[in-house]
């Protein structure tokens, strides 16, 4: 190879790989910012402040979802399987939401240590497959997916 | 080997051998598309969780999937115009912008469509979403750029630039679902291992990726005949070719 052309391919590399570490060093230090939620155990260690609003993220506790009679309030536990932490929100939830999947919920810390929710989100994984395959894999359809089939 | 590649660098001979793939190219995009969007939105049954909304995805995965790969090209047509000073790399980086920007929105508007239904929100700051923001901005910003520059050489050369600088953005979106909490589900699609998607729903959605892979081929192909054609307006090679006229 010409030697020019050797030097530019040389610079051209070192351009690649400078910036990808200083963008990686920036990522690395941000990277609590960049995490959009706090699992539970983080709530509960007290790493996530209690003076404004945060994101807890985690599985619904299955058979804690309550539902007031009269009004929309709702109250569940968020578990990361390490810690728990009780959600209360008032309004309309995802149709995905359900006990036993992913959830985020935004909203303040209270004295008690329960998340006043403003915003709850459904977040679903990366599994897809046809109702038939899942019944069979499940032995059943939970009723709270029966309702989500069409 | 390297006569190739000389030969890639020659307008006339690009020009007639790109002409005879995009003959090829079309009628195999449309046959792709149409088979992928009939069997996907169509025949392929309805997931046990999403039911019919998770159709999606045979619009929304395979536009982000091109949009990644697209960049490296445009990125690697940048390099080689920057070692090789080769015209037709200049060409191909710029033909390729405009193509991935638009793939790149596609794949945000889509999510944010599909957003809404299953998560409960048309837009989260989560790392996924926004790095895909920033993929669209660096598009933008290799085509603004250079139409920034009077002179096509200098603006070739900071397009590269800002390109390869900009590759660092690839594997952070690829990996953003695993290195960090976010909303967005890691991937479904793996490499190795088996696939977390049924092999039902999984079949058209590979058809849908190739025939993206094929749509962005052939926009880009057509980007740069386009090119070629205004560069060489006055070029005797393209008169003959027109029919002399």
């Amino acid at each position: 190879m010409h030697p020019i052309r050797k030097q530019r391919l040389v610079l051209v590399s070192l351009m690649v790989v400078l910036s990808s570490v200083a963008i990686g060093l920036v990522a690395f230090a941000l990277r609590d910012n960049i995490n959009l939620f706090y699992p539970p155990a983080d709530v509960i260690a007290g790493k996530a402040p209690t003076d404004r609003t945060i994101r807890l993220g985690g599985m619904v506790v299955e058979g804690s979802i309550e539902r007031s009679e009269t009004e929309l309030d709702t109250t569940f536990w968020v578990t990361d399987y390490e810690a728990s932490v009780a959600v209360r929100y008032s309004g309309i939830l995802p149709d995905l939401f359900a006990e036993g999947e992913g959830v985020v919920a935004e909203g303040m810390l209270d004295g008690a240590g329960t998340l006043v929710a403003t915003q709850v989100l459904a977040k679903h994984d990366e599994n897809y497959m046809p109702p038939e395959v899942a019944a069979a894999l499940e032995g059943k359809i939970a009723p709270a997916d029966r309702a989500a089939l069409p | 080997m390297w006569t190739i590649i000389h030969k890639m660098g020659s307008p006339p001979w690009f020009f007639r051998f790109s002409g005879t793939l995009v003959r090829w190219l079309l009628p195999i995009t449309i046959a792709l598309l149409l088979v992928g969007a009939v069997w996907g939105l169509l025949v392929a049954p309805p997931d046990f969780r999403q039911g019919n909304s998770y159709r999606i995805i045979y619009i929304h995965v395979p536009a982000a999937v091109v949009a990644l790969a697209g960049y490296y090209v445009m990125a690697l047509a940048g390099a080689v115009s920057l070692i090789w000073r080769i015209k037709m790399a200049d060409i191909t980086m710029r033909a390729a912008a405009p193509v991935g920007a638009v793939l790149t929105a596609i794949a945000l508007v889509t999510g944010a469509i599909w957003g809404k239904p299953t998560w409960g929100a048309w837009w989260v700051w989560d790392a996924r979403i926004t790095s895909m923001l920033i993929l669209f901005f660096l598009y933008l910003g290799v085509v603004a750029l250079f139409e920034a520059y009077e002179n096509k050489t200098a603006a070739a050369r900071a397009c590269a630039v800002l390109s390869l600088v900009g590759t660092v953005n690839i594997p952070i979106i690829y990996k953003s679902v695993d290195w960090w909490y976010s909303l967005h589900q890691p991937a479904s699609l793996k490499l190795t291992g088996e696939s977390a998607i049924d092999s039902s729903m999984l079949y058209p959605l590979l058809l849908m990726i190739l025939a993206f892979y094929c749509l962005f081929a052939l926009t880009v192909l057509l980007n740069m005949r386009a090119e070629l054609v205004w560069a060489h307006r006055e070029s005797s090679w393209l008169k003959q070719l027109a029919g002399g006229a």
